[in-house]
C-alpha cells in the first residue's frame, strides 16, 4: 500500500485527502513566502518513539498480529486511531496534530529513519543531529551548519538567530556560529554589579567571556507570557523547614511530566516572538524508550504522546501569527520492532515516523512508501524497513522554508547525503 | 608545588580547608585511597533496596484495594460518578509515597559523604561508576532506589576487580528494573512450556481471540538490559558483537529477577535479586563465537566474566576514565597505558587507578575539564567547610543547575565533555546560584584566605584582586566561585 506519494501539483494532492474543505477555504495567498521571516522549530524526541504506536498502519495486515495490545484499532472504534488516510491513523492522544491535518498544517511521515541502522540511542542521536552517516566525526549539528547558511534575516538583525530551549545546547545546535540557549525556569534578577565584575573577572578567558556576555543579551530577551516556575522563584539552596512538598521534591517524585515540555515550547515560542528574537528554536523530550508496559490507546506512552501534543497546541497557541510563517520538525532518533517484546513493550527498532507541521507547511497528507510489516519486508526480522531518509525531510525544509541553496546543502550540511534527494513542495508556496 | 593541587582538585573533590597541606604526597595520598570499598562517610543510616522495594509493594496493594473499595462503592450506588476512582487517584500516588523519603536520604547522604570524606579520590571514583553504570530515578519503578546502586553494588566493589563490580550491579535489583529484565521470559522456559502444555490439554476449550485490548499472554525476552550490558557497561558500541548477539545474550540472562510477586512469579526474598528459573531460556548458547555450556544462573555469569576481560572493554572503560580525570579528547597514549593495566592486572581496578595516576597527561597543570554541576556543588561545599543538613538544599541546588542527582534520564548516563554543561544558560544558573551560596554562607569567611585554602596555586592575581575589591563579602564570595578557576578542575 503505497500512501498518497508525492504530486505535483497542491490539487491534485488536495484531492487525495480528506483534508479539502479545510485547505480549501484558505486562499494560498495569504501564506506568500516572505524572504528571511521563516521560522524553523525541531522537536527531538530522545529515547526512540514507537512509530507504530504514534501512527498506527491500521490497514496492514500484520499490524495487530505483532504489535498486539499496543496496536491502535482502525478508526471509528472505541480507542481507535484518528482517521489521516486508507492506511494510516494517528494516535489518539493526538488530538491537536489532527486538527492541523484537517487545516492541511501537518505532513505525516512513515517508514523514514536517518541513514544510522544500527541500535544504539546514542549513536542514532548523534547521526540524527550531526547529518553525516556516521554517529562520529563531527563536533557541530547539521542545524548550526545550516545557521551560517540562512539568508541575511531583516535589516539590524545582529542577534543569534537560533535559540536551545534547555540550559545546554544539543549536538544539533553545536558549532561555529553562536547561538543562545535559554530554560523555562524563570530565573529570579541577577545583581547588575555582580555581572559587570564577573566581566572583568573573566575578560582574559574568551571562553567564560563569550558565554557570559550571550547570557546577559538572552536575559534581555523578552520572556513574558511565561508562566513562573515556583521552584525558581525560591531559593535554590534554602535549607526550608517546610514540610509541604516542594515543587522540586514533586517534580522529582512524578519524574519528567510529560507536560514539562509544554513549558518548553512556550518558551520557544515566547523568545521567537520578541523583538529581535530567533528564527530557529531546538526542543528536547524524553521517555519515549518503552521497553515495557507500553500500553496503548491508554497508557504511558498514551500520557507522552499527549504531552507532546499539547506542547505542540501550545507552541501554536503562542506563537500567534507567526504560526503561519513558521515549520515544525519533529524527530526521533530510530523507530522500535515491529513486534510486541516480552515484557509488553518494544525494543529498539529501525524505521519509524516523524512529523512536519505549520502554518507554513503544505501538509494535510502522509508521505509513505510503505514497505509492510509481512516478516519478509521486515528489516533483519524484526523493524519496520526504511524507504525514505531522513536527511530528504531536513534538506526539504532547509531548502523551500529556509532558503538554504541546495549546494550548500548538499556539500557542507549534508555531506554524503547524494542518495537522499531532497523531497518537493513540502512548504507553502 | 602544583601537583598537590592537581590530586586534590582533579582526581579529589575538590579542597576543604587543610586538605592541600594533607597532600604534600600527591601521588601517594592518592595511591593510599584506591584499595577496598568506600563507604559513605557521614554517620547516615539508609534503608536497604528490599526494605524499600518491599515498602513499595504493601504502599500499592493498599492502593488497589482502596480503588476496589472506592469502585465497589460507587457500583452499588447507581447515582455515584464512576469518575469517583480517577478523582481520587492522584492525591494518592504510592510509589512518590513510599519513595520520596529514600530518595532524599540518598541525595543528602551523598552529598554529606562527597562534602565530608577524607577519601575523596575514592569517593570520585564510586561517582564514576555510579554515572558509568547509570540508573534514572525519572523511572517511576526506580525512584527510590536509584541511590541504593551506588550505596550496595558500587561501594563495596569500588576497589575491587571490575568482574566483581559488573556482577554486583548487573545483578542489583535497581538495575534490573531499570532494564526491565525481570520479567524477560526464555520462549523454551518452564513458564512458556506450561502455558502451552495447558492450552493444548484442552483443546476443545474456548480459545481466547488476539484483541488489542484482550491479548492472549504470550512471554518473550527483552533486550533492554542485554543490550546495555554490551553498549554502555562493557564492550561499548563498537565492541564487536551483532543483533544476533544483544538477542542471545537477553536469553542468556532469562530469570535474572526480582524475588516477591505472586503466584507462578513468587519466590525468592522481596526486593533482592532472584534468578527465576522457570523464566529461565534453558540450553547451551552460542555468543560471539563462542558457545557456553552453563547451566541457569551460571550462564550469564560466564558471559559477563568473559566480558570483563575483552580487550574492548578495557580499551572503552579506559576512554571514560581518562576523558573524565584527564580530557573531553582522552589523549590516546594515557588511554593505552590505562587500558593495558587493565588487562594486565585481569581487571583489577586498583591496578587500573595506579595507572591513571601514573599517565603524565593527567598532570598537566592546564584546567582542562569543565565542572559538572555535581563537581561544582561538592567543591562548594568543601571548599566553604559545611555539610548540608537539610535534603531540599541539595535536591534544590541539583535541580536548579540542570544535574537532578540519580536522574541521568538514560542508561547512557550524565555526558562527560564540557558541551554539555557549558551553555550560557547554564552558566547564568551557576550565577545565580553562587549568588545565594555566598549569601547564606559568607557569615565568618575571608574569600582572601578561602581563595588559598581552596585553590592554592591556581588562585589567580587577578581573582584575588577582585575579591579583595569587591563591594561585599558576599559578593567577593560569589567571585570567588564564579571564578574560571574554580568552575574547572
Amino acid at each position: 500500500m503505497r500512501s498518497n506519494p508525492m504530486t505535483t501539483t497542491r490539487r491534485r494532492f488536495l484531492l487525495g485527502t480528506g483534508a479539502l474543505a479545510a485547505s480549501a477555504a484558505l486562499p494560498n495567498v495569504l501564506f506568500a513566502h516572505t524572504g528571511g521571516s521563516a521560522r524553523l522549530v525541531v522537536v527531538i524526541l530522545r529515547g526512540a518513539l514507537d512509530g507504530l504506536a504514534a501512527v498506527p498502519p491500521y490497514a496492514d495486515p500484520d499490524y495487530l498480529g505483532l504489535h498486539r495490545e499496543l496496536a491502535i484499532a482502525a478508526p471509528g472504534v472505541a480507542d481507535g486511531a484518528l482517521a489521516l488516510d486508507n492506511n494510516f491513523g494517528l494516535h489518539p492522544s493526538f488530538a491537536f496534530l489532527h486538527e492541523r491535518y484537517a487545516a492541511a498544517e501537518l505532513v505525516v511521515f512513515h517508514a523514514v529513519a536517518s541513514p544510522y541502522r544500527d541500535r544504539s540511542h546514542f549513536d542514532g542521536q548523534n547521526v540524527l543531529e550531526n547529518g553525516l552517516a556516521k554517529p562520529l566525526g563531527s563536533a557541530d549539528g547539521w542545524l548550526n551548519r545550516a545557521l551560517a547558511a540562512l539568508p541575511r534575516g531583516a535589516a539590524g538583525h545582529n542577534n543569534e538567530r537560533a535559540v536551545a530551549v534547555s540550559q545546554n545546547v544539543p549536538l544539533i545546535l553545536r558549532g561555529d556560529v553562536p547561538v543562545i540557549s535559554k530554560s523555562p525556569q524563570a530565573t529570579p534578577d541577577v545583581d547588575e554589579e555582580l555581572l559587570s565584575r564577573l566581566a572583568d573577572l573573566y575578560s582574559k578567558d574568551d571562553w567564560f567571556s563569550a558565554r557570559l556576555s550571550e547570557a546577559v543579551q538572552t536575559g534581555k530577551l523578552a520572556v513574558e507570557g511565561i508562566p513562573a516556575d515556583p521552584q525558581a522563584m525560591t531559593d535554590p539552596t534554602a535549607a526550608g523547614a517546610q514540610p509541604a512538598m516542594t515543587a522540586a521534591q514533586d517534580a522529582a517524585a512524578r519524574p519528567s511530566p510529560p507536560d514539562r515540555v509544554s513549558g518548553v515550547a512556550r518558551m520557544a515560542a515566547t523568545l521567537m516572538r520578541s523583538e529581535g528574537g530567533p528564527e530557529v528554536a531546538v526542543i528536547e523530550a524524553g521517555g519515549w524508550d518503552t521497553h515495557a508496559n507500553q500500553g496503548g490507546a491508554r497508557g504511558a506512552l498514551a500520557q507522552r504522546l499527549a504531552g507532546l501534543d499539547n506542547a505542540l497546541r501550545a507552541l501554536k497557541d503562542q506563537l500567534g501569527p507567526l504560526w503561519q510563517q513558521t515549520a515544525v520538525l519533529v524527530v526521533t532518533e530510530f523507530g522500535r520492532t515491529a513486534a510486541m517484546n516480552g515484557t509488553r513493550g518494544t525494543d529498539h527498532g529501525t524505521g519509524g515516523c516523524a512529523f512536519l507541521a505549520g502554518g507554513a507547511v503544505r501538509g494535510g497528507r502522509v508521505i509513505a512508501d510503505w514497505p509492510g510489516l509481512a516478516r519478509t519486508a521486515l528489516l533483519d526480522n524484526r523493524d519496520l524497513r526504511p524507504t525514505l531518509d531522513l536527511r530528504s525531510v531536513f534538506k526539504a525544509v532547509l531548502d523551500e522554508h529556509m532558503r538554504v541553496d541546495a549546494k550548500t546543502l548538499a556539500t557542507r550540511i549534508f555531506p554524503d547525503s547524494s542518495g537522499a534527494r531532497p523531497l518537493q513542495g513540502l512548504i507553502r508556496a | 608545588m602544583i601537583q598537590t593541587e592537581i590530586a586534590v582538585l582533579r582526581f579529589g573533590l575538590g579542597a576543604r580547608p587543610g586538605d592541600l597541606a594533607a597532600a604534600g604526597d600527591p601521588r601517594g595520598w592518592l595511591a593510599a585511597q584506591i584499595k577496598g570499598p568506600a563507604p559513605l562517610a557521614g554517620n547516615t543510616r539508609l534503608a536497604a533496596s528490599d526494605q524499600i522495594f518491599t515498602e513499595l509493594l504493601s504502599a500499592r496493594d493498599k492502593f488497589r484495594e482502596m480503588r476496589r473499595e472506592a469502585a465497589a462503592q460507587s457500583s452499588a450506588d447507581p447515582h455515584s460518578s464512576t469518575d469517583l476512582t480517577a478523582a481520587a487517584a492522584p492525591a494518592f500516588n504510592p510509589v512518590r509515597d513510599a519513595y520520596l523519603p529514600h530518595y532524599r536520604a540518598q541525595v543528602l547522604a551523598r552529598a554529606q559523604s562527597a562534602a565530608l570524606t577524607t577519601r575523596p579520590f575514592a569517593e570520585r571514583l564510586v561517582h564514576f561508576w555510579t554515572n558509568h553504570f547509570a540508573v534514572s530515578a525519572d523511572k517511576a519503578a526506580v525512584f527510590g532506589v536509584a541511590g541504593t546502586l551506588e550505596n550496595e553494588a558500587i561501594r563495596p566493589h569500588v576497589g575491587s576487580r571490575f568482574v566483581d563490580l559488573l556482577t554486583a550491579v548487573e545483578q542489583h535489583p535497581a538495575m534490573i528494573g531499570f532494564l526491565d529484565n525481570q520479567y524477560s521470559v526464555g520462549k523454551d522456559s518452564d513458564l512458556a512450556r506450561l502455558a502451552v502444555r495447558r492450552a493444548e490439554a484442552r483443546p476443545f476449550a474456548r480459545q481466547r481471540k488476539d484483541t488489542p485490548d484482550k491479548p492472549r499472554r504470550e512471554f518473550g525476552i527483552n533486550e533492554n538490559l542485554a543490550r546495555e550490558i554490551l553498549e554502555l557497561h562493557t564492550l561499548g558500541v563498537d565492541g564487536g558483537y551483532t543483533q544476533n548477539d544483544v538477542t542471545t545474550f537477553a536469553q542468556i540472562i532469562t530469570g535474572w529477577s526480582i524475588g516477591g510477586g505472586k503466584g507462578r512469579l513468587a519466590g525468592g526474598t522481596p526486593g533482592r535479586f532472584y534468578f527465576r528459573d522457570n523464566l529461565h531460556e534453558p540450553g547451551a548458547k552460542t555468543f560471539m563465537g563462542k558457545t557456553y555450556y552453563e547451566s541457569g544462573l551460571r550462564q550469564g555469569e560466564a558471559v559477563l566474566a568473559d566480558l570483563a576481560r575483552q580487550p574492548a572493554t578495557a580499551h572503552f572503560i579506559a576512554t571514560k576514565l581518562v576523558r573524565h580525570f584527564v580530557a573531553d579528547d582522552p589523549p590516546p597514549a594515557a588511554v593505552e597505558r590505562v587500558a593495558r593495566a587493565f588487562l594486565k592486572g585481569g581487571g583489577d581496578l586498583p591496578t587500573v587507578y595506579a595507572a591513571l595516576i601514573e599517565a603524565p597527561e593527567a598532570w598537566d597543570a592546564d584546567m582542562r575539564k569543565f565542572k559538572t554541576p555535581e563537581d561544582l556543588v561538592f567543591s562548594t561545599f568543601r571548599a566553604l567547610n559545611v555539610s548540608p543538613r537539610q535534603p531540599e538544599e541539595v535536591v534544590r541546588s541539583f535541580d536548579f543547575l540542570g544535574q537532578r542527582q540519580y536522574t541521568p534520564g538514560s542508561p547512557a548516563g550524565w555526558p562527560d565533555t564540557s558541551k554539555s554543561w557549558d551553555g550560557s544558560d547554564a552558566l547564568m544558573h551557576r550565577v545565580l546560584w553562587a549568588s545565594r551560596v555566598a549569601g547564606r554562607y559568607e557569615q565568618g569567611i575571608d574569600p582572601v584566605e578561602l581563595a588559598a585554602s581552596c585553590l592554592g596555586a591556581y588562585a589567580r592575581p587577578a581573582t584575588v584582586t577582585a575579591l579583595r575589591r569587591a563591594s561585599s563579602s558576599t559578593q567577593a564570595l560569589a567571585l570567588l566561585l564564579m571564578s574560571p578557576e574554580f568552575q574547572r578542575r
